[in-house]
């Protein structure tokens, strides 16, 4: 099938484990439980699944969500044609037909209203109703919903319902230990084991610095870009300035701190 | 007799100066020789002439001795130093002050000068100097009984025995703008005026940081927070302990149970910049928090001990270095280069020099030593270092116990201690290494028993906040001029609040309709959408008929839904000062027992919206104590810890307001959210005992609001003063409601916010 082919993941993936979640995930698959896979930022929660996906031949749809987002857009709706209306399937329909991974990426970014669409697609009912068009779609047998969670950075409007919640096993991704983000850092951009761990120090030190005027560190994903842009020939503190700090804060106290940790640690 | 003896023994030479003196006084008698002495050895002929001259002038204007004595002693230096035409500006000064009735003043003015020259350094500066004097002291003299310039100026004497303090900390601009300013707010005031120029007043003190050269840490806390954070995942209380005034011993960095004390000010050092000193300090400090053990110090020797302290020192700072690499650039910038070769100095005690070296010869790849005990030391350090990468406080202790055997020398015990280049200051004084087993006569573990004493009285209390005022008369800012404390509400019964909800159970009722339009999750239609979420009929068959009809369809043939978010951050600031428990007009309750009311259902309305809400209450009893009462923050719910401290809402004293408002505004200021509004709710105009000038305080709370409005903070005052009309309106423009029927003011409340916030 086309459409099939489409959303398979052809090349392997790097995915650096950081613990037993590649087990967990395969069992989780296995029972077609749902997961809900937690953490902050550019942790590396989208790269685990596209990982996972690869490794069981599964193709994987993913759907950014925002506040925007309605039911429809994940469902379905009607497009005009010159026949009259026609039903398009959205993404989380065509998971369900195809038995593709669903990702929902940033669920919580949705709508409460958007969010109780999937419920019926995550319990023992494994059905999608698709009430505009009046059919009510039984999930293929490999289809699976995946959603992530940043819990750090929404407000308590933006938490998930309980209701939602208790519909999924979890994994709580975090930053990587230093030794792991180092190595990740290195085997993605092909830089020194050295410069690798300067920067990982970096990022150590803005995330000492959340909630006291920074929302988030510095993520894994703006270490590898720091990392690329040396790879690149960027002289490094240049590269880190550009890369780890101006894309975090406008805070005048915050940047000549991360400024200073960069000239300190790249001596 | 004696003095015929004396006089007989001088030479032609001195004999002739004390003829040209022509003083009969036998105290200068006794000190002139040695005067002169110097005087000859500083000054050219000349010079020595007008110096004697000058003398004869000062001791025939007929104040006494004393300026005679104190000039013949100090006058050689300070010509010395910037030349000798000082000489006679400095007569000339003396001669104003005799004839003026400051002539007391003449006493402290020559005391002062050499110390205030040493820090002037030119004939210029010092002739400005005296200037600013001479203008203080019209001022003030002239000030406070109108015509006769009968007294003398109050503050003139204080001001010149602060003057080298002063100037030390302050380039000459700096000094004429802080006595400019004492001069301009307390010409009236004899007594304050004094507390201000003998830096007793805390605004003194204020002023004087505002004047300062370098890199203060107040201004800096935030940064010096972050690094300490960021980079070491440590924090504390940064404290500042002022370095101006010790000058015999310059107090050190250090940290204890109440948090890292540094200087107040850092000037630029050797090419380090004063923020970079600051890190250096802290560096070094969490180095030792992360790093370093205590040890037990009752059988060490005071040279044992600094040993251990200075081999601590560079093993926390080698650690820190591995960690941040750039720090030995800057360590190395601030550690004194000391010098060998002074080793060989007789009769000097030599034990820092040789710790010095040691120090430098670690942190420093490129230093040679000679000394091979000193070498043989380094040597060892690094090769206990590289073991396991950290060591231990214990094992630095056992390297410097053999060091100090191996480099013991006689001359350690001589009195005379060698200091050159040997203080590296960005180092604390290392008071947490020490453990004391032995309790006792030891002074300085009683003096750690009476430190904590004092803590526990101060963790009670909050420190104040200072904030500045705004003064029309002179549209200035008074720097740090109020005092706020804050403290948490103290609580009462909650039933009252639980009575006043039941009381008002059908106003409730009714609000909530209000409530349930304005709540969020509301959904507005959205028509004409290309993308929605629902097929918007009507739309689509009529873009169908055009379709089928050959003409261009409308493609926005879906409709969605959008909530009508809200967020908000409210902040309500109550005055609780003294009037309000005045009843209301034709009502039995008080103004109080009325606004407790209102609070809170408003508070229950707030609430139910789920807007971020915070309250808190003030009054002033002058500007050195504004208290402010924290009853609700913005992370607690309106619960009955909340209620209850509503309950036990009380009003006294004044309504200090600007105050109150920046300190909210902090903690508003603090909060996320698109739309942040603070309501003072009050029954007055803003007002104090300590000022005269009623539109003072009106203008300052205008002033706040600006202050606000540029935070994007939305002021907006419920006044409940019928009079209110004069005044609200300089103060908070168009965001304002006067309530004349106090007895509406709980129904009202919540009604006026919702309307603020549809
Ligand atoms: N464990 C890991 N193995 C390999 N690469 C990783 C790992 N963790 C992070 N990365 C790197 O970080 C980048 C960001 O990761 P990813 O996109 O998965 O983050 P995310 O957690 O999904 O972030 P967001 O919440 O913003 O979507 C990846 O592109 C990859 O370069
Ligand atoms: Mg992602």
């Amino acid at each position: 099938m086309s459409n099939e082919a489409q959303y398979t993941i052809k090349e392997e993936p790097f995915y650096q484990a950081q613990g037993d979640e590649i087990e967990l995930y395969e069992a989780a698959y296995a029972a077609r439980l749902p997961v809900m896979v937690k953490g902050p930022t550019g942790c590396g929660k989208s790269r685990f699944i596209e990982y996972m996906a690869w490794k069981l031949g599964k193709p994987l749809i993913t759907v950014a969500c925002n506040e925007d987002m309605t039911a429809s857009d994940l469902v379905g709706r009607y497009l005009l044609d010159a026949n009259g209306t026609r039903w398009l399937d959205g993404p989380l329909t065509v998971a369900a037909r195809i038995g593709a991974i669903c990702y929902l990426d940033e669920i919580v970014e949705a709508r409460q209203d958007t969010t109780v669409v999937i419920h019926p697609l995550t319990d023992h009912r494994r059905t999608l109703p698709l009430d505009k068009k009046g059919e009510l779609l039984d999930a293929h047998e490999d289809f699976q919903l995946v959603i992530s969670y940043n819990p750090g950075y929404q407000s308590l409007m933006k938490d998930l319902k309980q209701s939602t919640k208790q519909r999924f096993t979890g994994f709580e991704f975090d930053y990587p230990s230093e030794a792991v983000e180092t190595a990740i850092v290195e085997k993605e951009t092909g830089i020194d084991h050295e410069l690798a761990s300067k920067l990982v120090k970096i990022g150590a030190a803005a995330r000492n610095l959340k909630g006291h005027g920074l929302d988030e560190g510095i993520s894994t994903r703006l270490l590898t870009y720091a990392a690329t842009l040396i790879k690149g020939g960027i002289e490094p503190k240049a590269a880190c300035r550009m890369a780890l700090v101006r894309p975090i804060t406008d805070d005048a106290d915050i940047r000549v701190t991360l400024d200073h940790a960069i000239e300190t640690i790249f001596a | 007799m004696s003095e015929v003896i004396e006089i007989a023994e001088r030479s032609a030479e001195y004999l002739a100066y004390w003829e040209t003196l022509n003083c009969r006084f036998p105290e200068a008698d006794a000190v002139f020789d040695e005067c002169i002495r110097e005087a000859k050895a500083l000054l050219s002929p000349e010079g020595v002439d007008t110096y004697i001259e000058n003398a004869r002038f000062i001791g025939k204007m007929g104040r006494g001795v004393e300026p005679l004595l104190i000039y013949l002693e100090e006058a050689p230096t300070v010509a010395s130093i910037v030349g000798e035409p000082i000489l006679d500006d400095i007569k000339d000064f003396c001669l104003f002050l005799s004839t003026n009735t400051n002539f007391k003043a003449m006493i402290p003015f020559l005391q002062s000068l050499a110390a205030v020259t040493r820090s002037l350094h030119s004939y210029e500066q010092l002739h400005h100097y005296i200037d600013i004097l001479k203008n203080m002291l019209d001022k003030t003299t002239a000030s406070v009984h109108g015509h006769h310039k009968t007294f003398p100026s109050p503050g003139l004497p204080l001001l010149l025995e602060q003057a080298p303090r002063l100037l030390r900390a302050l380039s000459l601009e700096g000094f004429k703008n802080w006595v400019d300013y004492g001069v301009k707010y307390y010409n009236n005031h004899p007594e304050r005026q004094k507390d201000y120029f003998c830096l007793q007043s805390p605004d003194a003190v204020a002023v004087m940081q505002r004047e300062r050269h370098g890199t203060l840490m107040i201004d800096h806390e935030r940064q010096l927070d972050l690094y300490l954070r960021g980079l070491w995942q440590d924090h504390d209380y940064l404290v500042p302990y002022s370095s101006a005034f010790d000058e015999l011993r310059k107090p050190m960095p250090y940290y204890d149970k109440l948090g890292i004390r540094l200087p107040d000010v850092y000037d630029d050092k050797d090419g380090v910049s004063g923020i970079d000193r600051y890190r250096a300090t802290l560096a070094h400090m969490a180095a030792h928090r992360r790093w370093s053990n205590q040890m037990i110090v009752d059988n060490w020797s005071p040279f044992q001990r600094v040993a251990v302290e200075t081999f601590e020192d560079s093993r926390v700072e080698y650690l820190a270095i591995k960690e941040f690499p750039g720090l030995r650039k800057l360590f190395l910038s601030l550690h004194p280069i000391p010098n060998e070769d002074d080793l060989e100095i007789e009769g000097e005690s030599m034990v820092r020099l040789r710790l010095a070296l040691l120090s430098r010869a670690i942190l420093d790849p490129d230093f040679e030593v000679k000394h091979d005990d000193i070498r043989e030391s380094v040597k060892r350090f690094f090769i206990e270092m590289e073991k396991d990468g950290v060591s231990s406080s214990d094992n630095m202790a056992s390297l410097a116990l053999s060091f100090t055997a191996r480099t013991r020398r006689q001359t350690d015990l001589s009195p005379k201690i060698y200091f050159e280049n040997t203080e590296v200051d960005y180092r604390d004084d290392n008071r947490h290494l020490w453990i004391y087993i032995e309790q006792g006569d030891d002074e300085e573990t009683q003096f750690e028993h009476l430190e904590e004493q004092r803590q526990d009285d101060e963790v009670n209390a909050l420190p104040p906040r200072h904030y500045h005022e705004w003064d029309y008369n002179s549209q200035h800012y008074r720097p740090d001029w109020v005092s706020v404390y804050e403290a948490i509400h103290p609580a009462g019964n909650v039933n009252v609040i639980d009575n006043i909800l039941d009381k008002h159970s059908a106003l409730a009722k009714r609000l909530k309709a209000i409530l349930d339009a304005l709540k969020p999750q509301q959904k507005v239609r959205i028509r004409y959408q290309e993308e929605g979420s629902e097929l918007d009929l009507d739309v689509a068959i009529r873009s169908l008929i055009d379709l089928k009809s050959g003409s261009q369809p409308d493609m926005r043939i879906n409709m969605s839904h959008k909530n009508d978010g809200r967020d908000i951050a409210v902040m309500l600031v109550l005055d609780l000062s003294q009037s309000l428990n005045e009843k209301a007009k034709g009502s039995s309750q008080t103004i109080l027992e009325l606004s407790q009311e209102a609070v809170t259902l408003l508070a229950w309305t707030i609430e139910q919206l789920g807007d971020k809400f915070a309250i808190g209450g003030f009054n002033s009893n002058t500007r050195h104590d504004v208290r402010y009462s924290h009853i609700k923050g913005f992370s607690e719910h309106f619960d009955n810890e909340v209620k209850s401290r509503l309950a036990a809402m009380e009003a006294k004293y004044s309504t200090r307001m600007g105050a109150a408002m920046r300190h909210a505004a902090h903690y508003l200021e603090a909060q996320k959210a698109d739309k942040k509004l603070m309501l003072v709710l009050t029954d007055g105009e803003p007002a104090d005992i300590d000022v005269e000038d009623d539109q003072l305080l009106i203008h300052d709370t205008h002033q706040a609001v600006k202050e606000l409005a540029a935070q994007g903070i939305y002021s907006y005052c419920i006044n409940l003063d019928p009079k209110a009309d004069e005044y609200v309106q300089d103060i908070f423009g168009k965001q304002y409601t006067v309530i004349d029927n106090v007895d509406k003011l709980p129904e009202k409340l919540p009604k006026i916010f919702m309307a603020l916030t549809k």
